[in-house]
């Protein structure tokens, strides 16, 4: 499938783009409503050619359905359903149905293939598990390989390091920033990488740079690989790198990609845009051109390795406001809805996103109100610790909270600057 | 018999508390009395003043976050054990004390000491039957 001419691909993605349509419009009230406006039936769609007569999906419209409105078939057919965070308050929902798993499976193991992970390899599974699909995306994909796998799940590094080494761990994966803190740590432990077997790393939930690849390949003496996925469209392994480094194969049998401009128009291979995909091959929750918000460009021209997929670039930014923070999606609107769910708190925040060390830090900034003041350093630590828990709770990260003089924030043209990034990536 | 006190929330950056205080001495604004609470991020200045409802307006419309808050100015015997008396005064009435800062001046033989207590009423009828004096809003006016 993999090394499949394109023009093979491009008739299965035909016959599988009409089907999902079919499935949209025959079962998810939110796509026949939506087709029925465009003046469109599934009939319409002979194939990729027709695919700019579909509508787009947007994370507001999974919102609008939370939490089942977007799956195509009865919830008794889900067997699982994952989460991560949405715009506000409410998180974004995934459901799979066996078959879904399935393929999820087998996609995760042809991206550990492009790493050359196979039966006699141990790999080290350091993305969280839980609501966020990292974790057990890439579990399934290391079993299903046929790897022996380690489910140790993020943190606690002197941990990590012990295990790596007794269990004789190949392949690590886990965030790009999180690999660069073991790297670090192997480092200041000063220990020897020859007491290591460790050979390759599968890194992805955020963006990274090919310095800090460089970097970690450096460090762990391993080939780094960028992997790429989001849980509205699966999870990881919706692309994978392959050993020539130079882009992620995007696996067009299941997802069909387009990169989309300002104008809504799809954009050309070598232009960059908004990186869309439509789930060829999703029974529980199919998604038609939903935006990521990725900016990314596509290139079709051969691989080295031989497969025929296109490549995705390094994703450059986002087309919206959202953060990714240690690998938490997060929008300035759940801060802020956050912090509002506190009794007398201003709306006037500042999000100051910092690097230290190799972990993402965060500080919220909320100018003071006459309702928030009191004359007690006990009332006001009081509500700072209200304000970082609501945080927590809301937006998922853990964030320092500062109360601030008003009118201290930075304001541009009168408009309040929400967010200062000063990660150099 | 309360006396008034402004709270004002002063960030902990270079200049910040030096910029306030030029606010208040370039309108005539004398602080008869002062504290700081600090914090890493920020402190908490607490004064009392003559004219809290001018402070208060001028304090506010320079951007500063301000809060009003009713203590007690009491009047201690500037003797030794004048204010655990009054401290054991309160203790025996299971009042706590938030924080108590003096005066920069003090009345004759007494020293003033402002007391943020948890139960002002409490706090107020067991002092006066104990005998110890507080001030009016009017008589800090007149300091």
């Amino acid at each position: 499938m993999e090394t499949m001419p394109r023009e093979q691909l491009r008739a299965v993605q035909d016959e599988r783009l009409r089907d999902v349509v079919r499935r949209c419009y025959e079962n998810v009230p939110f796509y026949r409503d939506k087709m029925q406006k465009l003046g469109i039936t599934p009939k319409d769609i002979r194939g990729v050619c027709d695919i700019e007569l579909l509508p787009f999906t947007d994370k507001q419209d999974l919102r609008d359905n939370y939490p089942f409105g977007m799956f195509a078939v009865p919830n008794s057919e889900i067997v699982r359903i994952h989460a991560s965070s949405g715009t506000t308050g409410k998180p974004t929902v995934a459901g799979y149905t066996s078959g879904d798993i399935d393929r999820w499976a087998e996609l995760m193991a042809r991206a550990l293939y492009c790493a050359n992970v196979g039966k006699n390899d141990v790999v080290q599974v350091a993305y969280g598990y839980g609501l966020f699909t990292g974790g057990l995306g890439a579990h399934y994909g290391a079993e299903r390989v046929g790897a022996s796998t380690i489910p140790i799940s993020g943190g606690n590094t002197v941990r990590q390091l012990m295990l790596m080494e007794d269990f004789g761990s190949t392949t690590l994966m886990c965030t790009p920033s999180y690999a660069l803190n073991i790297a670090e740590a192997v480092e200041k432990e000063g220990i020897d990488l020859k007491r290591l077997k460790l050979k390759s790393g599968i890194f992805g939930a955020e963006p990274w740079t090919e310095e800090m690849r460089k970097h970690i390949e450096e460090k762990l003496g391993i080939d780094a690989l960028n992997v790429y996925g989001l849980s509205e469209v699966m999870g990881p392994g919706v692309s994978m790198e392959c050993m020539a480094k130079n882009g992620m194969h995007i696996w067009e049998d299941h997802f069909l990609p387009e990169v989309i401009g300002e104008d809504g128009k799809s954009l050309p291979y070598g232009q960059q845009g908004d990186l869309t995909f439509t789930t060829l091959t999703k029974h529980g929750m199919p998604l038609i051109r939903y935006r990521t918000h990725d900016l990314c460009t596509l290139t079709d021209e051969p691989c080295a390795c031989g497969r025929t997929h296109v490549r995705m670039g390094r994703i450059m930014g986002r087309s919206d406001d959202m953060l990714i923070i240690r690998g938490v999606n997060v929008f300035p609107s759940q801060i802020e809805h956050a912090l509002m769910q506190v009794e007398g708190v201003s709306p006037q925040y500042h999000i100051v996103v910092d690097r230290q060390g190799n972990l993402d830090t965060v500080e919220v900034q909320v100018e003071m109100k006459p309702e928030m003041m009191s004359d007690t350093v006990k009332d006001m630590e009081a509500l700072s610790a209200k304000l970082h828990a609501s945080i927590a709770a809301h937006a998922l990260v853990n964030a320092k909270v500062k109360l601030c003089q008003p009118g201290t924030l930075p304001r541009t043209d009168g408009k309040a600057k929400r967010v200062t990034d000063k990660r150099k990536l | 018999m309360y006396v008034k006190q402004i709270s004002v929330f002063i960030e902990n950056t270079p200049g910040r508390l030096a910029s306030f205080t030029k606010l208040l001495g370039d309108n005539k604004i004398d602080l008869v009395s002062l504290s700081v609470a600090d914090t890493t991020n920020f402190g908490i200045l607490r004064g009392i003043v003559a004219d809290y409802e001018r402070a208060v307006q001028l304090i506010s419309e320079n951007g500063y976050t301000v809060k009003l808050t009713d203590v007690l100015a009491v009047k201690v015997p500037d003797t030794p054990g004048g204010l655990a008396h009054v401290l054991e005064v309160l203790a025996e009435n299971n009042i706590v004390v938030e924080y108590l800062y003096s005066f920069v001046r003090s009345a004759g033989n007494h020293a003033l000491i402002i007391f943020r207590v948890d139960q002002l009423e409490e706090a107020e009828k067991v002092l006066e039957k104990a005998g110890v004096q507080m001030l009016s809003q009017q008589e800090v006016r007149g300091l």
